[in-house]
């Protein structure tokens, strides 16, 4: 097997990866590796896009990562540990050992999703995941687009399919209006956020901002045709080529998990300079709770500082870094679900898209564990990360049972970590 | 020295792209040098990328690798998710159509 030895690895290549990796390289000589699972740098938020510049806050960030002595490895997916220093990866060309000192977790976050009937259709999609498709190529051009679901990125998610030359018809959010406008009138406090949202609200001018509205039902023969939505009693249908419908966000704590850090209610435990229980492995960014980009940043150069053993300079960062995180606190609280969206799913709507679990059937069960050993909900390939999301809100439902590898691998190169780590023994 | 407008901010660049052909279910399909095979497959307006266990169309969903609905066949490996994955000149591309 291929192996890689460094000091300093970094997994995930998003805002707080490429924080950690330069505050690492500006303060220390260090070597370090990032490890990505996309094709380029960036992350969710920063993901690249064919023929297009990015914003000049990532370009910069991307640029001097590239630049410095920072060893890159993409499109390489890690599912597993082989022993306290060292991960498994894969990539296309087999699988890696990943040897390391110190190690920060910067996996990132995913979208949340819920099941609605006919959810499945072809055409719906994630609100990200929409974006990041179109940034991936998918053109949009007179698309009739619904944007629903709820969070801050529903309106960039809008903001961005309508420069692209998208119809976006509307956009549905969940939460009430007097949250929002709480939430939106506390944004003197922010002024770049302020100017963020003034600059987004003059681009989509045009588009109806509906809170507390969402959709209720797909409908479509082969394809998506048409979506249902309900605000305040009222219901209507509305035409629709694309639906764009996302949740706000989950932490990625699976890395996290199976390599024995301690996970509190869906977030990776740290301390103040963002060290988890076990020690020499730290974590920074969505991971430790949602908290957007500018938590992701200041964390993941805290984390970078932390590992290098400049705890002093890490201090300096902890006043900013108690600022970031209000404003995500508020947007957290903002956009929290609304109990309705429980009642969405009937008999028939799938709610694990791997194995085509119901939830008529999903009723019957008490527990995920139980949910898994007798429908196989969670069993497919995504290893429950729709689901499992799905049955927490609608069941309560915790899954408690993650195992490597996590992500799927192919057997050959299961095989090889087999023998290495027996070989090792 | 960057072009600028009438209003004194930087001309955006317009940058062409080079076309890449690729095979999808044995039909040619070019796209721009760049695109993900997801892109290169819906540039053939699909009916599935891949069937579920019921047999149902499934599209990409989450857009970044996480729900293996757009799994497809690249290059003879099975289950490979085209949203993750930059098409390349020469490659063959299997749905589950």
């Amino acid at each position: 097997m291929n192996k890689i030895t460094t000091e300093i690895l970094i997994i995930g290549g998003g805002a707080a990866g490429m924080s950690a990796a330069l505050s690492v390289a500006e303060n220390s000589d260090s070597g370090i590796l990032v490890v990505d699972d996309n094709p380029k740098l960036g992350g969710q938020i920063w993901r690249s896009e064919i023929g297009a510049i990015r914003s000049p806050e990532a370009k910069k960030l991307i640029e001097k990562v590239e630049t410095d002595e920072i060893e890159i490895l993409n499109s390489a997916q890690v599912f597993a540990q082989a022993n306290e220093k060292c991960l498994l990866a894969e990539t296309r060309s087999g699988a890696v050992e990943l040897h390391f000192e110190k190690l920060i977790l910067a996996t990132g976050a995913r979208e949340r999703f819920l099941p609605f009937p006919n959810w499945t259709l072809p055409n719906v999609f994630g609100a990200g995941g929409l974006q990041a498709l179109v940034k991936g190529g998918l053109p949009v051009e007179n698309k009739r687009i619904v944007v629903a679901g709820t969070g801050a990125l529903l309106l960039a998610v809008a903001e961005y399919l309508k420069s692209k030359g998208g119809n976006v018809l509307l956009i549905a959010e969940q939460t009430p209006r007097a949250k929002f406008l709480k939430f939106a009138f506390g944004l003197w406090r922010e002024p770049k956020k302020l100017f963020q949202a003034l600059r987004l609200k003059r681009n989509i001018s045009d588009v109806s901002y509906l809170t507390d509205s969402f959709v209720t039902s797909a409908e479509g023969n082969e394809k998506l045709e048409a979506v249902h939505l309900t605000r305040n009693g009222k219901t209507w249908r509305v035409d629709c080529d694309f639906l764009a419908c996302g949740f706000h966000l989950l932490p990625n704590i699976e890395l996290a998990s199976i390599i024995g850090c301690k996970i509190i209610n869906g977030r990776v435990l740290v301390d103040e300079f963002q060290e988890t229980n076990r020690k020499g492995v730290f974590c920074a960014g969505e991971p430790t709770g949602i908290g957007g980009v500018e938590v992701s940043l200041v964390e993941g150069r805290i984390a970078g500082l932390a590992a290098i053993g400049r705890k002093e300079k890490a201090k300096e960062l902890f006043a900013k870094k108690r600022r970031a995180q209000r404003f995500a606190d508020s947007l957290n609280n903002t956009f929290s679900l609304r109990g309705e969206l429980k009642d969405l799913p009937v008999e028939e709507t799938i709610v694990c898209r791997c194995e085509d679990v119901s939830f008529g059937t999903l009723k019957s069960y008490t527990t995920f564990r139980e949910a898994k050993l007798q429908a196989r909900c969670g069993m497919g390939a995504c290893q429950g990360r729709i689901c499992g999301a799905a049955t927490e809100f609608l069941f309560e439902w915790k899954d408690t049972s993650i195992r490597p590898p996590i992500f799927p691998v192919m057997l050959g190169n299961l095989a090889q970590e087999f023998k290495t780590t027996n070989e090792s023994r | 020295m960057p072009t600028k407008n009438a209003k004194g901010r930087e001309k955006k660049k317009i940058t062409f792209l080079e076309n890449i052909t690729l095979t999808i279910d044995d039909k040619i399909v070019s796209v721009p040098n760049g695109s993900t095979v997801a892109t290169a497959i819906f540039a053939r307006d699909p009916k599935a990328f891949r069937r579920s266990v019921l047999g149902e169309p499934r599209f990409p969903f989450c857009g970044m690798g996480i729900c293996f609905e757009c799994r497809v066949s690249i290059d003879g490996i099975k289950h490979e998710r085209s949203c993750q994955i930059l098409a390349k000149a020469g490659m063959t591309i299997e749905t589950d159509e």
